[in-house]
């Protein structure tokens, strides 16, 4: 076996995958005795995304389709700038972008809102007994409601563009789970660490606009050096992103190690965060 | 008799940081120059009782004794530094009413809000919609944002959204001075009908008149010590002498 930053990776992700298992069969009965809470509480996770959703389209004229049009113009923008006036050379640059930025996109609105999520429900965990992690988990289905109206615009680019649409695409949903998972860990980690440090919202911040870098979003992977585009594969949005394109613009199936990777990847990020989280949310009233 | 709430040693204590470290940065430099030093705040120290199913048991005692905290723990808002609370069945805590009303969304909107915060689903709060709307007497209001109210308006909301959800345990942080004298004696009301209807009550007041008016028990707290537990009239007379009210 090669070793390619690929198969240390799907090794790593086996090893993540095992402890994950592991770590459910142990927690097996705190695990049963969280789910009739949830349930109870699962009403108000639709009412939450009910209630961002109403407040961010209220008094604006044309309401949720601007989850449709902002995509669009900044595709607009994005396409002049980098395949007319860089000239990145890549077949089919609108949906080459819309789709990279679908996955991308996600992430960063989900785990940007999520970090926010705690210390702006403030107001209630101080008053009420609510699981704490409701706030998290419903930032990133409301962000999943945007990037699901954006699903609109992906299309639209797609019969402009008269791009071929394969039968793969429904596939589209997999890597989009995968980011979810992910960003839903993610979002765990940084809005239990910003209760304690305010200075995690402005540090990422600054990452956020370093991953868009580091994500092939604008460019095709293919313009970087090799050992760039080895090390460029840690960043697990690389393989998502990958994922996206594949069954959107090439009509393949990624195979059972891209499916591995993702997965370990975003399990493991899901690990950390649920770690961190129930480790300190006793202690969140006492810094709100 | 069965008990509603076992509170078994309780015991509450905060690090009141001299100053806040909020960031990385201040963190970082406290810990190296070892300036980290918090004291040390007892506001709870192992306090223990139990309350009977279909009690009504009030809280007596000076600002900073602990009752808030108290009920804080109780409601599972806190997690005390040690000792346990039990409870049997659902706790409406009317700790500030309107806590998590959003201020953009109607009345109507926030009925089911505030519902699914106390753990009600869209049907159930639907059930009650026009009940609460009739007791918080805000008809023509039900579609105009929150923060268009006054805040006796959104008092009453809260008020009626909590008590319509009929609790098994109902913790009452004093709010029973909430609008109008009319609307008081509406709520008083209200509070009575669901005692005879076998709620377990929990109440902190800073009028003693209420306690006794309301209550068969109370505890006194003192400085986070639970000094007296018993009747509340003797309660009552006895925080009153000390006190030197």
């Amino acid at each position: 076996m090669e070793l390619s930053v690929d198969n240390i990776l799907a090794l790593f992700s086996v090893v993540v995958l095992a402890l994950a298992l592991v770590l459910v069969l142990v927690r097996l009965p705190q695990l049963r005795a969280a789910w009739p809470e949830f349930m109870q509480y699962r009403h108000l996770l639709g009412e939450l995304v009910k209630r961002d959703v109403t407040v961010k389209y209220r008094r604006s004229v044309l309401g949720v389709l601007w989850s449709v049009l902002q995509p669009l113009f900044i595709m607009l923008i994005v396409t002049f700038v980098f395949s007319y006036v860089f000239r990145i050379d890549v077949v089919d640059y609108p949906v080459f972008y819309i789709t990279g930025n679908f996955v991308f996109g996600y992430v960063s609105e989900a785990t940007n809102l999520s970090l926010g999520a705690i210390l702006g429900s403030g107001n209630l965990i101080r008053k009420v007994f609510i699981p704490k992690y409701l706030f998290v988990l419903e930032k990133c289905l409301f962000a999943l409601v945007n990037t699901l109206f954006s699903l609109i615009a992906v299309a639209i680019v797609l019969v402009v563009q008269q791009a071929a649409l394969y039968p793969t695409f429904p596939l589209l949903v997999v890597p989009l789970l995968y980011a979810a998972v992910f960003a839903l860990g993610l979002g765990l980690l940084l809005s239990a660490l910003v209760v304690f440090f305010r200075d995690v919202a402005h540090i990422y911040g600054i990452w956020l606009t370093a991953w868009f870098y580091l994500t092939p979003v604008l460019y095709p992977l293919s313009i970087l050096p090799p050992l760039a585009q080895s090390l460029i594969r840690l960043n697990p949005l690389v393989h998502y992103v990958e994922y996206a394109r594949d069954v959107m613009m090439y009509g393949l199936v990624p195979g059972w190690q891209a499916n591995l990777i993702c997965l370990g990847m975003a399990v493991a990020m899901l690990l950390l965060g649920i770690l961190v989280f129930c480790k300190t949310q006793d202690k969140f009233v006492l810094y709100l | 008799m069965e008990t509603a709430i076992t509170v078994q040693n309780v015991t509450m204590r905060f690090n009141i940081a001299r100053e806040r470290v909020d960031s990385l940065k201040e963190y970082l430099i406290k810990y190296v120059q070892r300036q980290l030093s918090f004291e040390k705040l007892t506001a709870l120290d192992d306090v223990s009782f139990t309350v009977a199913r279909g009690e009504v048991l009030g809280i007596v005692g000076l600002n900073g004794s602990g009752k808030s905290t108290l009920l804080k723990i109780i409601s599972g808002i806190l997690k005390p530094t040690a000792g346990t609370v039990l409870k049997r069945g659902k706790v409406a805590p009317l700790i500030e009413l309107g806590t998590g009303f959003d201020q953009d969304l109607t009345a109507q909107e926030n009925i089911f809000l505030n519902g699914a915060v106390l753990g009600y689903s869209r049907q159930q709060m639907q059930a009650r919609y026009q009940q609460i709307l009739d007791f918080a007497e805000l008809w023509e209001f039900a579609d105009v944002p929150i923060k268009n109210y006054s805040s006796g308006m959104v008092a009453r909301l809260g008020f009626a959204i909590a008590t319509a959800t009929d609790p098994e345990i109902l913790i009452i942080d004093e709010i029973l001075g909430v609008g109008d004298f009319r609307f008081q004696e509406k709520s008083e009301g209200r509070i009575a009908e669901m005692m005879a209807s076998g709620a377990t009550v929990l109440i902190v007041s800073h009028s003693i008149e209420q306690i006794r008016k309301l209550c068969q028990r109370a505890i006194w707290l003192d400085k986070g010590q639970l000094m007296l537990e018993g009747p509340a009239d003797a309660v009552c007379d006895a925080y009153q002498s000390q006190a030197g009210l």
